[in-house]
């Protein structure tokens, strides 16, 4: 699924400049704590989250994530819209909540990326 | 930001929305004076618009200043040339059909400032002159097509040969154990910048020609090292990360407090981070945990009261070696 698929699904507005919506998302992960994103997720994922701070731009730059919606229509501080426009990551902010979200991406085809605590693989994972 | 940065619901279908920024920045930073075109031939108001046909299918122009004593006194375009062709009158002066008071931007202005009066006049061409008004080009919109071009390809290649350089970087030093270090010092509360290290980092490793997986694997363990720096020490601390070609060795140290129990600390679930640092989504107690999967090796040293000092190396097979050659893409 592409980045501009994902946001006609969630009904999502585009904060961040300078993205490539082509790019292709292999499935989803949903969490608002960022060091259970860093363990779990796996590369090219959409990130769903309820924080706002820059630390989930850096977060998904490290994890390679491939766009972030925003939940409940949360519109983040300028510096977060900065820095995803900075790293080219594209920054969504979507009306519905996390689950609805979830539920929309999920039904229209996107698997999870998310790995269960008792994976212990490292985190290099298949891309 | 502005009304027009946030699109609604998508959609532009365009693979290259990423250059067309940069192009509306390129508009801003290149100079009417670096995409002009120079060297314009001029006319003078007595030349008979026959003449000026002429020239203009000979140079294959559309249009051209006219300079009368050393000063611009108008501009003659090719619809100034067909009102004569119309009326018949090629025998007149150029004087006769020249636009005057013409337009003229400045070589020191912002392209965008010459896009700005094509839109808002319709113009085709602009004189441009320098800060005496004496007139050293003209600018049409295809000369700002093509230097915005230009200046694209010109980051293209500087990006690919920077790259190219990086990934080469150990090829041609000969010692017995060459490696660049990369030290960064990290603030204590410092949330805003917090991760710029491990991002440097990440991509340092990119351009040395590391693999998206070795990058990704490095980046996240920084990255928790470095939040950790921030939200746990006194006055901050050091990232120093050593790149080798087949190894990587990150520490990040800092004076203090220090960990009290660190069994305790490299238990999965367990902090002591503040609310407001679980606010910001971390203090999960699942740093040191993450760190320890994304390593081959990690090392934990701390003395209370004294300091902390994390220790992570990464073992590079043969096929992952940085710096020397191997492309991060191929």
């Amino acid at each position: 699924m592409k980045v501009n698929e994902i946001i006609s699904i969630v009904e999502g507005n585009l904060l961040s400049k300078c993205v490539d919506l082509g790019r292709e998302v292999k499935g989803g992960c949903g969490a608002d704590l960022m060091s259970d994103v860093l363990a779990s997720i796996q590369p090219e994922a959409v990130l769903l989250t309820g924080l706002c701070n820059p630390q989930v731009v850096r977060t998904a730059q490290m994890a390679d994530v491939a766009a972030i919606v925003l939940v409940r229509g949360k519109i983040p501080p300028e510096e977060t819209i900065e820095l995803a426009t900075e790293e080219c990551i594209p920054l969504i902010s979507s009306p519905y909540g996390m689950f609805e979200l979830c539920g929309r991406l999920f039904q229209a085809g996107l698997n999870s990326l998310e790995r269960p605590m008792s994976d212990q693989s490292p985190c290099d994972c298949e891309r | 930001m502005s009304e027009n940065s946030a699109v609604k619901g998508i959609i532009i279908d365009d693979q290259v929305a990423e250059n067309i920024t940069r192009v509306e920045e390129l508009s801003y930073e290149l100079k009417v004076g670096e995409v002009m075109t120079k060297n314009v031939k001029s006319l003078s108001p007595e030349m008979k618009m026959g003449e000026v046909l002429d020239f203009f299918r000979q140079d294959r122009i559309s249009g051209a200043p006219v300079i009368s004593n050393g000063s611009l006194v108008g501009v003659l375009s090719i619809e100034d040339l067909i009102h004569a062709l119309i009326h018949s009158d090629m025998e007149s002066p150029v004087g006769k059909y020249m636009s005057t008071k013409p337009i003229t931007v400045r070589d020191s202005d912002q392209v965008v400032e010459a896009l700005k009066i094509f839109v808002s006049t319709g113009l085709g061409r602009l004189v441009v002159v320098d800060n005496d008004a004496k007139m050293v080009g003209i600018i049409t919109k295809g000369d700002i097509t093509r230097g915005l071009l230009k200046a694209l390809q010109r980051e293209i290649q500087a990006e690919e040969l920077r790259t190219y350089r990086a990934s080469h970087l150990f090829e041609d030093i000969e010692s017995d154990r060459t490696s660049l270090i990369l030290r960064y010092n990290i603030k204590q509360g410092d949330f805003l910048r917090g991760g710029q290290a491990s991002s440097h980092i990440k991509r340092a490793l990119l351009r040395l020609g590391a693999s998206p997986q070795l990058a990704r694997k490095c980046g996240i363990a920084v990255y928790e090292a470095e939040m950790n720096l921030i939200i746990h020490t006194t006055n901050g601390g050091v990232i120093r990360a050593e790149i080798e070609p087949n190894k990587i060795s990150i520490d990040a140290y800092d004076d203090g407090p220090g960990i009290k129990d660190i069994e305790l600390a490299l238990k999965p679930g367990y902090s002591t981070a503040s609310e407001k640092v679980r606010e910001l989504g971390f203090g999960a107690g699942m740093g040191l945990v993450n760190i320890s999967r994304c390593v081959d090796n990690m090392k934990l040293e701390s003395a209370w009261g004294k300091g902390t000092r994390l220790s992570m190396k990464l073992f590079l097979q043969e096929k992952e070696v940085v710096g020397e050659g191997r492309s991060s893409t191929s």
